[in-house]
């Protein structure tokens, strides 16, 4: 009796642990820059509400955020990526799901920056496509900080941009990716 | 005791190997399925439908610089170029102060009339949970008409130059393509030009969008009058148009039978009918500027 009691509470412990193994954050901050040398006037936006999951275990990661979440200095290109670029209404998230490929050289319980190697898939506008890049992972004082930066052909996402002001952005956008995120209870 | 305790752990267990087992995704741990209450925007390209306000305001930080023009009949033919060859404009700058709010002022060559609004939404069409399916805008509006007085000899009130106009626009963006407003107008006119027209007109205006691709829209743009309106004098307003959006300008190219660019104007002074081919070109060209930038860095 009390040995399967004993494994019960080992079990249940176990998986209490593993639960810790999550990190999360809602408040994730993504970059990107779609400015061309032509561009007569910067072509980028923020999102400080993306949200981001990693297990340290298996390393998957993946992140989520709505189009419309995108802040950009000028209220009139807000209107247009909105409205005429990425179809905020008709797709309106892009997500990321993927893992870390090295997650074995990240020590998650000690202190410091390690370099990472992630692929996975970046859904975007309705298109799925593949997505490799390196980035970093700093463990700090039980919190973990994602850094990445990568690039994605707007083409590929079948994002058009009108004949008239192709010249005017770019056709790869530089998509910055900074999450600092918690443990996951 | 024993037994309780030992039920209650299992439980506990088949619930959290049932969770396990959802690790596939893990955005749904943290992502909630009820979504939050947001705003539905771009129910129209404009502020304006053609004519009238929109249900749309201008995004805060922001100004609408609009040059406005109504061209002569298109009947006049090739002698003045149909219509072409005279034009009256109104031109007008237009703050966005706040999401629900904002305010603009203009003048147009015709009557020599300067006119401003204010315009302000206590409810904004929305989803999700305790959204309204409508937006509520009102406007407030004065004119006045800066022509030299008709009679200098006699005397003359400053008061006689101005006219108000107030307006509800109950308006909803049905989808994507189709945008429909109501918007019931009060017109008073201090000073009216015969005796027989009333200093308060009442007015029901309608007004809608359809998008046609992402960059160009039909609009249309009716008022029904419904008193002040004298047989073979003057008409209800109609007007209908395309809006084409050129990254940094909107142009509503359109064809109506009034001349007015402020609501006292079309609504009380339209003096031509669709019905003997009283037409007329017009164009709103919208340039909007960025007033008060927030640089988003990380």
């Amino acid at each position: 009796m009390k040995t399967i009691l004993i494994v019960i509470c080992a079990t249940l412990l176990a998986t209490i642990t593993n639960a810790q193994d999550k990190y999360f954050t809602k408040s994730g901050k993504i970059y990107f820059d779609a400015t061309s040398p032509k561009s007569p006037e910067n072509v980028n936006a923020i999102t400080k509400t993306a949200v981001c999951v990693l297990d340290t275990k298996t390393g998957n990661l993946q992140f989520s955020l709505l189009m419309k979440s995108f802040e950009f200095e000028r209220a009139l290109m807000q209107e247009h990526f909105n409205e005429n670029y990425v179809e905020s209404n008709k797709f309106p998230k892009a997500e990321f799901k993927g893992t870390i490929t090295n997650n074995s050289n990240v020590n998650y319980a000690k202190d410091g920056v390690y370099n990472v190697k992630v692929s996975g898939n970046l859904t975007m506008h309705g298109e799925t496509k593949t997505v490799e890049t390196s980035g970093t992972v700093t463990v700090k004082n039980g919190k973990l900080i994602a850094v990445a930066e990568f690039a994605v052909t707007l083409a590929d996402y079948k994002i058009t941009v009108p004949q008239l002001v192709a010249d005017k952005v770019a056709k790869t956008a530089t998509i910055k990716v900074d999450c600092t995120l918690d443990v996951l209870k | 005791m024993t037994n309780h305790f030992l039920k209650l752990l299992l439980l506990l267990l088949c619930a959290t190997a049932a969770k396990a087992q959802e690790t596939e995704d893990l955005l749904k741990l943290v992502e909630k399925d009820n979504p939050k209450k947001e705003f539905v925007k771009y129910a129209f390209k404009s502020s304006r439908v053609i004519n009238g306000h929109s249900m749309e305001f201008l995004a805060p930080g922001t100004m609408d610089f609009r040059i406005l023009h109504r061209f002569g009949q298109l009947d006049q033919g090739y002698k003045n170029f149909f219509g072409l060859d005279q034009a009256s404009m109104r031109m007008g700058f237009d703050f966005g102060l706040y999401r629900n709010l904002m305010v603009g002022v203009g003048r147009s060559t015709f009557k020599k009339e300067l006119d401003g609004f204010i315009k302000y939404a206590p409810i904004m069409q929305a989803k999700g949970e305790g959204a309204s399916p409508v937006t509520v805008a009102l406007v407030a509006g004065i004119t006045m008409n800066t022509q030299p007085w008709a009679d200098p000899t006699i005397n003359n009130y400053f008061s006689s130059r101005l006219g108000y106009y107030y307006q509800v626009i109950v308006g909803r963006k049905f989808s994507e393509a189709l945008s429909l407003q109501l918007s019931p107008t009060m017109v008073h006119t201090n000073l009216v030009p015969v005796h027989t027209q009333p200093n308060d007109v009442f007015a029901l205006g309608v007004g809608g969008r359809i998008k046609l691709t992402s960059r160009i829209a039909l609009t249309a743009d009716y008022y029904y009058v419904a008193n002040g309106i004298e047989k073979g004098l003057n008409y209800n307003p109609l007007s209908v148009g395309i809006d084409i959006e050129t990254g940094g300008h909107v142009f509503q190219l359109h064809f109506s039978n009034a001349t007015g660019m402020n609501e006292r104007a079309f609504i009380t002074e339209t003096y031509n009918t669709w019905s003997k081919g009283e037409i007329r070109f017009g164009f709103n060209l919208s340039r909007i500027f960025q007033i008060k930038k927030h640089k988003p860095s990380m």
